[in-house]
């Protein structure tokens, strides 16, 4: 393996055309289009919006048919950015990240058509074409300083947005956010920069940012590793966001504007998850392995107190953004249970959960629209007003609970496998979680739509053909990736191997495969690798045949 | 008396040393201008108009600038490379070009400003614009200076130079005490350095930078208390002028009482100077002491980021909060300073052009909007400063944000340098109290920023102080500088590169 390992994952054909440098430029060249059309026509600025994001949608959607199932690297697009320090502009997409790039895609265009800012609708545009830029080259960026050029810069817009077009107790949301965030990624950069210079001095070599490089060919001590490690899951465990750390979300949730919210829960928290996958897990497997059980343990924290917390509130939105932070957690546990279903599942759940969680938000912005409150407590018999609002909205929650043959029980499933081979009793801890989410959720929905029916001047509109025109395509998608995930899962997989099997190779005795007797070979440990494929390949067909004892 | 070295001292006839006079030209230009400035505006009948003294300035300080290009040029060439002149007192290289350059691009920027100031102000005469330029050429010196006697000439040019434009706005009380604050803390701080120069000679026999070094790197000093006394006073010294706690206490009432087109300038020449002349005393006679000098820096160096950023969050005042975040800065530059490299070298003279831009821009948005109140805004006169005027509100937030050190701004590469640099010299725990205390200062911008964009006019402000707010013009020269100093910011932001390849020819040689 090493270093030729990974320069052979870089094999794959160069399109001709700059896929990624397009997917990035695109939304940034629509905000100067955005900052060009004159103010008062607000219309226009809208449309110029959609269009930009929605030419990014199409591209991510060309890219979902032109991926090639393997664990390559695909669409590399490389530059010297800063030469004496070795910095590149180096993106690729594999497995992992392509899905999140179509989620990217698709929700901006989405969140864009589907709300209108009650005020100054041009900056509005703006800030959220640049959000879909900077997300776009998060998930995309295979160099460490681009990654964190992007990784932080998607703070700024997200800021204006909650500060300028939120509710309430907006700026403190807002500022809350941004200093949370920031603490975070400023402690990252100082560990990007020592892992780089380290790197450098102990490989012998130039200094370099570069991801594949620096993993393919671990050079640090394991202590300095544990440090560093420690560095980068702080930040992703902010973004995240990872109890104790999570204080920010429930504000910056409830207070922002509704497609604020949506981008928030489906795409910029995944760029915590995925910072652990893609680069906590690839760039230190040993501390990765060494401290899965406090990430462990505070993921199954996460999902029970974002459970409880979820079960308490007496605010939908509120409701609904805790409930993320046990979804998240959910997350966690499979990534760190460090094996191909948990990761496997952790990947797929992020896309559920972005999927599911941005409808959700999507749908209290539709209610609180017509009703002008989120408590609770005021709402209540809408159901009979608005049937096809409550049925998206059971849809959307059941997909959220992870009920089977919608997308949420894929994930959870997998999660849950993976995270029972590695470490049991996590697992059967993180399983009352599901049960919560189910209580919360339908509790919820029972006192939002039922109960008393509504006045007669009181009437909730039901949704517009325009409203329901929006919620399609995600309910289409919660339907379709709860039913057939295969495609999904086979795209996924092969890039989530390799990241399993790379840290196996750094882990000594891979002691951790409990409950599977303890393995010190590379030659027993491939049978491993096998075996659980095999498991994994029984796993989805058990996964189907669940599926259809319930539908 | 000041210029003779020692080997003249003990010649037996005194001997005037050889001076390459193109060496001196930028220098020689500045000053030339300002003492012309002076002799035509006092013969002349009646007062000329400010804007006149600006352009007038700007093309001296231009001048100064053409005239140092072919001084780079040679020095960056590998046959000539880098010389010193007047028997060894001032070295030109490319660190001190670079600091040159820096200081006369900022003379351009603050002539422009001060134009407008002036005239708003209603103070007229030619004074202003000589003490700038005089002051810069003190600055120049400063850069240069390879010699310890010839470094206190240049900081007392500066210095007297500064106090007197502390003081300009001769109304203004506040600008008086501004001065005499500036000019009481700074004479003592003179004091210091002197006496530190004095104990340095006292230690080593000389006082030319390249034979304390030689003599420190050959000689093994059997009692070196009178030495690191004199070092410690440098410090000390040297320390007031860029403002590192502890001995920063004149800056948020200097800052806050000078006129702010001044305050700008002492944010980014004098800044710039002072740092140029630590690197040089430190780096260059003092590079075999490094394991005694640099735990020192380490402290200032954390007690300057801390204090800057929290005392900067408690204020009202816009140039007194500028002034805590200048401290602050200073304390980032100190990171870079402390890890005693190359790359620290580089890294502090990429934070001081990139920093420079910065804070003259900030301080032109702050004198348009505290143009009618007394030149002194508060918090609450940024309050819905993006519905008056979005423009100027973005800019100010690029600048904001270059200074919170977010990425694509070349704040976010001054402090990716420094960090680089001290995590290289092993100073870890500095570069996370770096980036900790960077996160506190980040909540200081963003309360400008919520002011600026998230907060409408407040009720109880009268509608006609909002209507005279909303009409201050801005005049084409400020325009320019937001220009020059914004697309600075945001295009080295992105590509910084050629900046880095500046720094990086300009290391100081002696």
């Amino acid at each position: 393996m090493g270093s030729t390992f990974f320069a052979s994952s870089l094999a794959s054909t160069e399109p001709s055309f700059p896929t990624i440098p397009a997917l990035v430029i695109l939304p940034i060249i629509g905000a100067f289009a955005v900052a060009l059309t004159p103010s008062a026509r607000s219309g226009l600025h809208k449309l110029v919006a959609t269009l930009f994001s929605g030419m990014v949608g199409a591209i991510s959607i060309w890219i979902l048919t032109a991926f090639e199932t393997n664990s390559d690297f695909q669409f590399i697009s490389q530059a010297t950015w800063i030469k004496s320090l070795g910095i590149q502009w180096f993106a690729g997409i594999d497995g992992i990240s392509l899905f999140l790039v179509v989620l990217t895609g698709l929700l901006f265009p989405l969140a864009i058509v589907a709300i209108n800012p009650s005020h100054n609708h041009k900056a509005y545009y703006i800030w959220l074409l640049i959000l879909q830029s900077g997300c776009m080259g998060a998930f995309v960026a295979l160099d460490l300083f681009m990654f964190f050029v992007f990784f932080e810069i998607v703070l700024i817009p997200m800021y204006f947005l909650i500060g300028k077009w939120g509710h309430g107790n907006a700026k403190y949301a807002a500022t809350k956010f941004f200093l949370f965030t920031m603490l975070g990624s400023a402690i990252m950069l100082v560990s990007i920069i020592a892992l780089a210079s380290l790197h450098s001095r102990d490989a012998g070599s130039d200094i370099t940012f570069n991801l594949l490089e620096i993993a393919g060919n671990p050079a640090i001590s394991t202590a300095t590793g544990r440090i560093l490690f420690l560095g980068f899951a702080l930040a992703f465990a902010v973004k995240v966001p990872l109890f104790p750390v999570h204080t920010w979300l429930p504000d910056a949730h409830t207070e922002a504007p509704t497609a604020g919210s949506v981008i928030l829960a489906g795409v910029m928290l995944k760029l915590g998850t995925y910072g652990f996958i893609r680069f906590g897990l690839f760039l230190f497997p040993e501390a990765s392995h060494f401290f899965a059980p406090v990430f462990l343990t505070l993921g199954v924290i996460g999902i029970l107190y974002g459970a409880v917390v979820a079960t308490m509130q007496s605010d939908l939105k509120r409701l609904v953004a805790y409930s993320s932070i046990a979804h998240l957690g959910f997350i966690i546990l499979g990534t760190f249970a460090l094996n191909t279903q948990g990761i496997q599942g952790a990947t797929v759940q992020m896309i559920n959960h972005g999927i599911s969680t941005g409808a959700l938000f999507l749908l209290v912005g539709i209610i609180y629209e017509r009703k002008h409150t989120r408590e609770i407590a005021e709402l209540g018999g809408i159901q009979k007003s608005a049937p096809i609002l409550a049925g998206a909205f059971t849809i959307v929650m059941l997909s959220s609970i992870g009920l089977p043959g919608l997308n949420g029980f894929v994930g959870e499933f997998l999660i849950l496998l993976g995270a029972f081979t590695a470490h049991r009793w996590w697992a059967v801890v993180a399983a009352v979680g599901v049960v919560l989410a189910a209580l919360y959720l339908l509790w919820a929905y029972q006192r939002v739509f039922h109960g008393p029916e509504e006045s007669a001047e009181d009437q909730t509109k039901d949704l517009t053909p325009w409203e329901r025109l929006i919620l399609l395509p995600l309910i289409v998608a919660i339907v379709y990736l709860g039913v057939y995930p295969k495609p999904m899962l086979n795209r996924i997989e092969p890039a989530v191997d390799r990241l399993v099997a790379h840290v196996e190779e750094h882990v000594e005795g891979g002691a951790f495969r409990e409950p599977t007797p303890t393995v010190g070979t590379r030659s027993s440990f491939a049978d491993l690798v096998e075996d659980s494929h095999n498991h994994g390949g029984h796993h989805e067909s058990d996964d189907h045949h669940d599926k259809g004892g319930h539908q | 008396m000041s210029s003779f070295s020692t080997e003249t001292i003990f010649a037996s006839t005194i001997t005037t040393p050889d001076i390459a006079w193109v060496a001196l030209l930028p220098l020689l230009i500045l000053c030339g201008a300002s003492i012309f400035l002076l002799t035509v505006a006092s013969i002349a009948p009646k007062d000329l108009p400010s804007s006149f003294y600006a352009v007038y300035t700007g093309l001296a300080a231009l001048a100064s600038l053409i005239s140092a290009i072919p001084l780079w040029v040679r020095v960056q060439d590998n046959e000539r490379g880098p010389f010193s002149t007047i028997a060894g007192g001032f070295s030109v290289d490319g660190f001190s070009l670079i600091i040159t350059f820096l200081i006369l691009v900022s003379v351009v920027l603050v002539a422009c400003l001060a134009s407008e100031y002036l005239i708003n102000e209603g103070i007229s005469g030619p004074e202003p614009f000589v003490l700038i330029m005089l002051s810069a050429s003190g600055g120049i010196t400063m850069a240069g200076a390879s010699d310890l006697i010839v470094l206190f000439l240049g900081i007392e040019v500066l210095s007297i130079a500064a106090y007197v434009l502390a003081a300009m706005d001769m109304r203004r009380v506040q600008s008086q005490e501004a001065g005499m604050k500036y000019f009481i803390l700074g004479a003592f701080a003179s004091g210091f350095l002197l006496y530190g120069m004095a104990l340095i000679y006292g230690a080593t026999g000389s006082t030319s930078l390249v034979a304390i070094r030689d003599f420190l790197e050959s000689t093994e000093l059997t009692n070196d208390a009178l030495l690191l006394a004199g070092i410690s006073m440098v410090l000390i010294g040297l320390g007031f002028k860029v403002a590192t706690v502890p001995f920063h206490f004149w800056t948020p009432d200097v800052y806050q009482g000078s006129p702010t087109p001044f305050v700008a300038f002492m944010a980014s020449a004098v800044k710039a100077a002072g740092f140029a002349a630590l690197i040089r005393v430190f780096y260059g006679a003092f590079a075999s002491y490094q394991t005694d000098w640099k735990p020192i820096i380490y402290g200032l160096a954390i007690a300057t980021l801390v204090v800057g950023s929290f005392m900067a969050i408690v204020q009202t005042d816009v140039k007194r909060l500028l002034a805590y975040s200048s401290i602050s800065h200073a304390g980032y530059i100190l990171v870079g300073f402390q890890s005693g490299s190359e790359n620290g070298v580089i890294s502090v003279s990429f934070y001081l052009i990139t920093y420079a831009f910065m804070v003259l821009g900030s301080f032109a948005v702050v004198s348009i909007v505290g143009g009618l109140n007394g030149g002194q805004p508060t918090l609450d006169d940024f309050e819905g400063l993006s519905n008056r005027r979005p423009i100027l509100a973005a800019v100010f937030t690029i600048f904001l944000l270059g200074q919170a050190g977010i990425p694509l701004t070349t704040g976010f590469f001054a402090k990716f340098y420094v960090i680089e640099a001290a995590i290289e010299a092993r100073s870890y725990g500095l570069a996370i109290s770096a980036m900790v205390t960077a996160v506190i200062a980040a909540f200081l911008y963003l309360k400008i920023l919520v002011k600026m964009w998230m907060t409408g006019e407040t009720e109880s402000d009268p509608i006609s102080n909002r209507q005279a707010r909303a009409n201050i013009p801005i005049r084409i020269q400020v325009g320019f500088v937001l220009l020059i100093s914004g697309g600075f910011t945001l295009i080295f932001g992105i590509w910084p590169h050629p900046i880095v390849e500046l720094a990086r020819d300009a290391l100081p040689i002696l």
